[in-house]
C-alpha cells in the first residue's frame, strides 16, 4: 500500500468515528481502543504471512464511508420472504447496513430467560463483553470493527435452555455507493447444556463495491450445543470480512457451516479455542467462486485441552478467473493429549484460469495425538465420468452427479433437515443456473 | 509412563560418537567478515576476477538483507563478525599432489569416521571428495572417472581447471539475490564439489563427498555444483559429522544441480552434524540452500536423512521447468535432544506433464521440534502436473513436537495435487503386538521406526541405506513410545 493512501483513509476514518461515536456512548472507550490499535497496524498487505493470497486492495482502494443511517424505509416484507430461509418457521433479527430493523424483525416467544435481541439495545448490560474473545487477536480488521460496530445480534441462552426455533440473522446490505462500509457484531452466549440453531445470511440489495465487516464472538459453556449456519451471498461487487471468535467449554458441541457463494472478495476468519476437554467441533464450508472472485477462510482451532475432536472439511469449486484461499492450523497444545483432529481442503478447479491457495497446516506439541489433514486441487475425475458414462448417463448427467456429490459432502453435514434441504437445492439451482455445467 | 521416562531420558543421553577434535595444525583467519576477508579467500585460491567480483557483489546484497525469521525454529542470532570464514589444514610447501602425501593424520580422522580414502580400502564404485573445514583435501578414483569423462574434483579446482563450466553454471539455480544464506555463502564459500557428466554418460561408480568440520569458531560454507548433460547419469552422496563443542557453528551450504535433457541426478544426503547437548546448547546450525532445475524429460531425485544438527533449515528443491520432468523428495528428518528441524521441499511445476513425489518422514524425541514445510506451485503452463505429497510424523516422548506446514498454489485446471499427512506415535498395543512374539522393547521401537521410514530407505544407495538404518538405530537406542 502506498504511503498516500494510507493518510487519505486515515482522514476517511477520523471524519467518520466522529459520527459513529453518537452510537452506543457506553461504547466510547472500545472504539476509542480500537481506533487506535488500526492506526498503529494499517490495513495488513499481503507482506503478512496471513494475508499472503489475499489483498485488501479491493477494499483499501475506495472511500471509507460509514453508514449512518439504515436504507430501512426504502425496503418491505416483502423483499425478505424471497431470501433464503424466509419460508421456515425462525426467528429473524433483520439488520441494514448495520442497523437494527424493528419493523422487520420478528421475535415469537423464546422461552423465559433466553435472549434474542439487538446487541445496541443492551449495551448498557453487556459491555464487558464485548471484545472478550476477540481482544486479543491482533487483526486489524478487528479494530475497525471495534470502532465502528453500530449493531449486531445478541443471543443468550441460559443453562438447560434451548432456543425453541432457530434464529436467522439478516444483514442485508443496501449500499448504492462504493466505499460504504457497514459494521457489525454479534454477541452470543450459551450457557452450560443450552441448545440452540443460528443461521447468517448475508445479502446484498445494491451492486455497489460496498463492504461488510462482521466480528462474532461465541461463548459455548459447558455441555452447550450450537449449529450455527453462516451463508454468504452478496453482490458480486461486494467486499465481505468476518470472523468468528469461539470459547468452547467441556464436552460442548459446536458446529458451524460456512457458505461462501457471493462478494468480489471474502474473507472468514475462523479462531476456535478448545479450552476444556471432550469438546466435538467442527468447521464445515463450501465455496463457489467465478468471474474475478476470491473466497479465503482462515482458520486456527486451538487445542489447549485433552480429549477434544477438531474437524475441518472444506470443498471449494472454483470458475473463471476466481481464487480460493484456505489456512487451516490445527495447534495441538502439549496439554492436549488424545486429541484427534482432522482436516481436509478440497478444490475442483473447472476453468484454466482459476487459482487455488491452500496451507494446510498441523502444529503438535503432544504425543499421545491422532492428526491428519489432506488436500487436493484437480479437474473432475475423467475416470469416474467415465464410469457413469459407461453405465450410460451422457456427460453433462455425470458431470452433474460428480458435482451433486462434490458439494453435497459439505451440505449434508448440516443437522438441522429443513436448512439442510434448502441450502441443497440452493447450491444446486446455483451451479445449474450460474456456472455453466457444460 | 513413569518407565518410558526413564527410556526417553536414557536415549537422549546417548552419545553422539563422531564427536573428536583432531589435532592438526591449521591456518584460519580471525573471525569477522568484510570485504577484505572475501578478497583474502579468493586470493587464498587464486581465483579469477570474475568470480571475485560476483563474490563482493554477493556481499553487497547481503548486507541489505535481514535475517530471516519465519521458520519455526529459535536461536539466538547469529553474530557473523564472530565466525572465522576460512580454516584450512596448513600445507606443506605447494600442498600435497596426490592422496598419497596428504597429512597422515587427516586421513585418520576419515579413517576414524568410516570413510577410508585409500582407494585400495575403499569399497569399489564410490569416489569419495574429502572437504575438512574450508579446504578439499583430495579426491579419490579421479583418474578412473576421467577415462569415462566425468569430472569429479573440490570446486577450487573446477575454477581452476574448468572455468568455463563454472562461469556458465555457478549462481544459475540459486541466485545469490536468492535469500539470506545463498547470499551469504556466495560471498565467502571456501570449497565444496563439482561434478560435471558429458553427455550419454552413465557416470560408472557413485560420487560422494564427506564434509568434515573441525576447527572452532568456523563456519563451513561449502558450493557444490553438479551438472549432467543430456542423457546422462549420476548419483551423488554427501555425508556430514563435527566436533562436540559448547558453541555453536555455523554451515551455509548453497547445492546447485542441473539436469539438462532425459538426464538423471540422485542426490543423497546422510546429515550427521553434532546436534548439541539435550540443553540445546552446541551443535551445528544447518542452513543449508539446495535446488535443482529440470529441463525436458529430465529427472531429480533428493533422498535426506537428517539426524543431526542443532538447527536445520533446509528445502531441498527442483524446478520442473522441462516438459516431462520429474523432481522427487524423500525424507526422513529425526530431532531429538533438543534439537530443531525446519525442512522439507518445494516443487515449482513450469513445464507440461511435469510430476513430482513428496515422502516426508519426521520423527520426534526428548524434546525435538520437527517441521515440515513444503510448497507445490503449477504454474499456468503446467498443464497434467502431478503431484502427490505424503508428510507422515512419529512422536516419541511428551515433550516433542511435530508441524506441518503445507503450501499449495495450483493455476492451472488439468493438474492433480494430493496432499497428505498424519502424526501419531508409537502405539503401546504395537509395542506389546511385538514383546509378544519374543522381541525386546527396543528392537520393537527400531522395528516399528524402520518400518516408518521404509519408502525413504528403499531410495537410498545401498551402502547409505544400511548406514542410515544404523544411524537411526543408534539415535532411537533406548526410546520406548
Amino acid at each position: 500500500m502506498s504511503s498516500t493512501t494510507v493518510i487519505e483513509l486515515a482522514n476517511d476514518i477520523t471524519n467518520a468515528f466522529a459520527e459513529i461515536t453518537r452510537i452506543g456512548p457506553s461504547m466510547l472507550p472500545l472504539r476509542q481502543a480500537g481506533l487506535d490499535r488500526f492506526k498503529r497496524s494499517g490495513f495488513p498487505t499481503t507482506n503478512e504471512e496471513d494475508w499472503r493470497f489475499t489483498s485488501l486492495k479491493p477494499f483499501t482502494e475506495i472511500p471509507f464511508e460509514i453508514m449512518t443511517d439504515s436504507g430501512e424505509q426504502l425496503l418491505d416484507q416483502a423483499i425478505l420472504d424471497e431470501i433464503a430461509f424466509s419460508q421456515h418457521d425462525t426467528d429473524n433479527l433483520v439488520f441494514i447496513d448495520g442497523h437494527f430493523s424493528d419493523q422487520l424483525s420478528q421475535i415469537s416467544d423464546q422461552p423465559e430467560g433466553v435472549t434474542v435481541s439487538n446487541l445496541a439495545s443492551a449495551f448498557d448490560i453487556i459491555d464487558n463483553k464485548i471484545g472478550l474473545l476477540s481482544g486479543k487477536d491482533e487483526n486489524p480488521l478487528i479494530a475497525l470493527n471495534d470502532a465502528f460496530f453500530t449493531d449486531g445480534a445478541w443471543i443468550h441462552i441460559p443453562a438447560n435452555h434451548s432456543l425453541s426455533k432457530p434464529v436467522h440473522l439478516v444483514f442485508l446490505s443496501t449500499a448504492k455507493k462504493d466505499g460504504q462500509a457497514s459494521h457489525s457484531r454479534n454477541l452470543i452466549i450459551a450457557e452450560s447444556n443450552a441448545k440452540g440453531t443460528i443461521i447468517e445470511s448475508h445479502i446484498s440489495l445494491g451492486h455497489a463495491a460496498a463492504s461488510t465487516n462482521v466480528v462474532t464472538e461465541s461463548q459455548l459453556e459447558d455441555g452447550s450445543n450450537l449449529e450455527h449456519i453462516k451463508l454468504q451471498d452478496q453482490s458480486p461487487q461486494s467486499i465481505h470480512l468476518a470472523s468468528l471468535h469461539s470459547n468452547l467449554g467441556k464436552e460442548a458441541r459446536y458446529a458451524f457451516h460456512s457458505f461462501a457463494l457471493g462478494a468480489q472478495l471474502s474473507r472468514n476468519n475462523l479462531r476456535m479455542n478448545l479450552a476444556k476437554p471432550g469438546i466435538d467441533c467442527m468447521l464445515n464450508g463450501l465455496y463457489m467462486t467465478r468471474g474475478s472472485q476470491l473466497a479465503d477462510h482462515h482458520m486456527i482451532v486451538n487445542h489447549a485441552a485433552p480429549h477434544c475432536d477438531s474437524h475441518e472439511y472444506f470443498n471449494g469449486i472454483l470458475y473463471d478467473q476466481s481464487r480460493g484461499v484456505f489456512h487451516g492450523r490445527i495447534l495441538v497444545q502439549p496439554e492436549a493429549q488424545k486429541t484427534d483432529a482432522k482436516q481436509t481442503n478440497k478444490n475442483l478447479i473447472l476453468s484454466e484460469e482459476a487459482t487455488v491457495n491452500t496451507k494446510p497446516q498441523l502444529e503438535i506439541y503432544a504425543d499421545d495425538v491422532k492428526c491428519t489433514h489432506g488436500a487436493t486441487i484437480g479437474e473432475l475425475d475423467k475416470d469416474a465420468i467415465f464410469y457413469l458414462r459407461a453405465r450410460g448417463l451422457d456427460t453433462k448427467a455425470a458431470q452433474q452427479m460428480l458435482m451433486h456429490g462434490f458439494t453435497g459432502e459439505i451440505v449434508d453435514r448440516i443437522q438441522h433437515n429443513a436448512i439442510r434441504e434448502e441450502l441443497n437445492e440452493l447450491v444446486w439451482s446455483r451451479l445449474e443456473n450460474e456456472h455453466n455445467l457444460n | 509412563m513413569s518407565a518410558n521416562t526413564d527410556t526417553i531420558d536414557e536415549f537422549v543421553s546417548s552419545e553422539y560418537k563422531y564427536g573428536f577434535i583432531t589435532d592438526i595444525e591449521s591456518e584460519s583467519l580471525d573471525p569477522g567478515l568484510n570485504e577484505d576477508v572475501i578478497k583474502f579467500i579468493s586470493a587464498k585460491k587464486n581465483e579469477p576476477e570474475w568470480l571475485l567480483n560476483w563474490r563482493l557483489k554477493a556481499f553487497r546484497h547481503f548486507e541489505k538483507m535481514e535475517n530471516p525469521e519465519w521458520a519455526h525454529v529459535n536461536y539466538p542470532p547469529v553474530n557473523f563478525q564472530e565466525i572465522s570464514y576460512y580454516s584450512a589444514p596448513k600445507k606443506k610447501g605447494d600442498g600435497p599432489k596426490s592422496l598419497d602425501e596428504v597429512d597422515p593424520k587427516l586421513l585418520e580422522t576419515y579413517e576414524k569416521l568410516g570413510v577410508p580414502l585409500h582407494e585400495r580400502a575403499r569399497l569399489a564404485g564410490v569416489a569419495v571428495d574429502a572437504v575438512f573445514d574450508s579446504e578439499s583435501i583430495g579426491t579419490t578414483f579421479k583418474e578412473d572417472l576421467a577415462k569415462a569423462g566425468v569430472i569429479f574434483c573440490s570446486m577450487s579446482e573446477a575454477v581452476q581447471e574448468h572455468p568455463e563450466l563454472v562461469k556458465k553454471y555457478l549462481g544459475t539455480v540459486v541466485p545469490y539475490t536468492d535469500n539470506y544464506y545463498s547470499a551469504l555463502n556466495s560471498a565467502v564459500f571456501s570449497d565444496g564439489s563439482f561434478v560435471y557428466i558429458p553427455k550419454g554418460t552413465r557416470c560408472p561408480m557413485e560420487l560422494s563427498t564427506y564434509f568434515r568440520i573441525n576447527a572452532a569458531n568456523t563456519g563451513q560454507f561449502e558450493r557444490t555444483l553438479i551438472i549432467a548433460e543430456e542423457s546422462s547419469h549420476v548419483s551423488y552422496l554427501e555425508g556430514c559429522t563435527a566436533p562436540m563443542r559448547d558453541e555453536n557453528q555455523l554451515h551455509a551450504a548453497v547445492v546447485e544441480l542441473v539436469a539438462l535433457d532425459n538426464s538423471e541426478i540422485k542426490y543423497s544426503t546422510v546429515q550427521n552434524w553434532y546436534p548439541g547437548d539435550e540443553e540445546g546448547r552446541g551443535g551445528i546450525y544447518n542452513f543449508v540452500t539446495k535446488r535443482g532445475i529440470c529441463k525436458r524429460n529430465a529427472k531429480i531425485s533428493w533422498t535426506q536423512v537428517e539426524t543431526g544438527s542443532a538447527i536445520t533449515w533446509k528445502y531441498p528443491s527442483v524446478i520442473l521447468q522441462g516438459d516431462n520432468s520429474i523432481g522427487e523428495f524423500y525424507s526422513i528428518a529425526l530431532t531429538n535432544k533438543a534439537q530443531q528441524a525446519d525442512t522439507g521441499t518445494k516443487m515449482v511445476h513450469i513445464g507440461k506433464n511435469t510430476r513430482s513425489t513428496i515422502i516426508s518422514k519426521g520423527i520426534s524425541a526428548g524434546k525435538g521440534q520437527n517441521s515440515y514445510r513444503g510448497l507445490v506451485q503449477v504454474g499456468k503452463k503446467a498443464s497434467k502436473a502431478r503431484n502427490f505429497s505424503q508428510c507422515d510424523s512419529l512422536l516419541i516422548g511428551d515433550k516433542c513436537g511435530a508441524h506441518t506446514f503445507p503450501y499449495i498454489e495450483a493455476k492451472n485446471s488439468t493438474a492433480r495435487i494430493e496432499h497428505e499427512a498424519t502424526t501419531s506415535k508409537i502405539g503401546e498395543d504395537q509395542i506389546f503386538y511385538c514383546n509378544q512374539r519374543g522381541l525386546e522393547t527396543q528392537d520393537a521401537v527400531n522395528m516399528i521406526v524402520n518400518g516408518f521410514c521404509k519408502e525413504v530407505f528403499r531410495e537410498l544407495p545401498m551402502e547409505f541405506a544400511v548406514e542410515a538404518q544404523k544411524l537411526l538405530d543408534v539415535s532411537l537406542e533406548g526410546s520406548v513410545g
